[in-house]
């Protein structure tokens, strides 16, 4: 059996999809980005499986981060919702989104979150939420606001929520951050604008979605996932 | 029909919030006879600890199945950079290996690479590894001592780790 020939590269999806790992406005990113070269695994060896969920161990407090606590957080009152899709456009059904986020103040409920806005007693800011049967995913919020961090002067996040996707294999495994519609802070924002495709970025911010908005109520915004993006050219060593 | 893909994003320095609620780093009771540690420190190209990085694991069992969904696993790093996993050596066809998915603050997606087990007879004959250099190698293959697998992350530098592109 002669040995396998491996591909060895800078970075995986470099320019296309997903941001590179070195993107030198993201301060952390320059100690922290390998600068050796990566390892291109030959289909054969991609492993297929992944964890899977659909235990039934989630609450319904889970998906609604409004009912956590005995009252009301304070803060614009969302609804976000969307589809989880593979790159072939098939629903992803039975897979676990996990949500964290600031509350309306953009303060996080962590012990290392220094900024001087306040805590909200009935708000913590995480939940968890499963993929139905057709791909789709619904939870109930309130919108973030914008925090600052010290990556450079005057740097600010624009509102964001994380989520956390599973997907079918590990290697679909997504971290993301879904923002807001037009957001002024997007220009200055390094996270954002590490994903250098303009049309890919779009595809980090919600929509205002008539559908779910509820009269008198909440703002529904729709955020549509899209897994597996990592399969692109990459660029050689 | 091709669909765009969603950009990954970093996690950021808080996402022990919506990640790490429910302690995720005991794969098997560590009571278990043929339980071992695998663990070690995440660590950045000045050579510093990371306490702000996630370790999920992912991995067979004894038998090289995934039985009653089982193979997953997830530990935040502590101050000094430190992440440890209670499991078992995945059995099965070939040589047995865990993967592993490494997030931070600072990394915009996460980084893969593949822990092998020393002195392992199957080593010789596994497909990627066969293909790598023998530093390459080394840098996929935990140190041991007793029951316990050590296997520092090295993000950057001349000790990094061999990751495996994503
Ligand atoms: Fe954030």
């Amino acid at each position: 059996m002669s040995p396998l020939a491996v591909g060895r590269v800078r970075d995986g999806a470099y320019g296309a999809v997903h941001p590179p790992y070195l993107h030198a406005d993201y301060r952390s990113t320059r100690l922290r980005s390998p600068d050796r070269p990566l390892i291109l695994l030959p289909e054969e060896l991609h492993d297929p499986t992944g964890p899977v969920y659909g235990d039934g161990r989630l609450a319904e407090s889970d998906a609604d981060l409004t009912r956590q606590h005995d009252g009301e957080p304070v803060g614009e009152r969302i609804i976000v919702s969307g589809t989880v899709r593979d790159r072939d456009g098939r629903p992803v059904p039975g897979s676990l989104i996990e949500i964290w986020q600031a509350n309306a103040a953009g303060r996080y409920l962590h012990e290392r979150d220094r900024h001087p806005a306040p805590l909200d007693p009935n708000f913590t800011g995480a939940g968890r939420v499963l993929t139905d049967a057709d791909g789709r995913y619904r939870f109930v919020s309130i919108k973030p606001g914008a925090y600052p961090w010290r990556n450079h002067q005057n740097a600010w996040r624009p509102a964001h929520i994380h989520l956390s996707i599973f997907g079918r294999a590990f290697t679909e495994r997504l971290v993301t951050q879904m923002y807001f519609p037009g957001d002024p802070l997007f220009p200055a924002d390094p996270i954002f604008n590490s994903v250098r495709d303009p049309a890919a970025r779009d595809r980090l911010i919600s929509r205002l979605d008539w559908e779910t908005t509820t009269a008198e109520w909440a703002l529904g915004f729709r955020f549509d996932i899209v897994l597996g993006g990592s399969n692109s050219t990459p660029l050689e060593a | 029909m091709a669909a765009g893909a969603t950009p990954s994003q970093t996690v950021g320095p808080f996402f022990a919030l919506g990640l790490c609620v429910r302690p995720r780093d005991e794969l098997v009771d560590p009571g278990r006879a043929d339980a071992i540690r695998l663990g070690g420190r995440v660590l950045d190209g000045a050579g510093d600890p990371v306490p702000d990085a996630m370790v999920e694991i992912w991995q067979a069992d004894e038998d090289g199945g995934h039985r009653n969904g089982f193979g997953w696993g997830r530990c935040g790093t502590d101050a000094d950079g430190r992440y440890e996993f209670v499991t078992v050596r995945p059995g099965g066809d070939g040589a047995p290996y865990a993967t592993l998915l490494v997030f931070a603050r600072g990394l915009l997606k996460p980084l893969m690479t593949r822990v092998y087990f020393p002195g392992e007879p199957a080593n010789e004959a596994d497909p990627l590894l066969s293909a790598l250099t023998g530093a390459e190698r080394a840098g996929l293959t935990a140190d041991s001592a007793g029951g316990c697998y050590g296997f520092d992350i090295h993000l950057q530098g001349e000790q990094q780790t061999t990751f495996l592109a994503l």
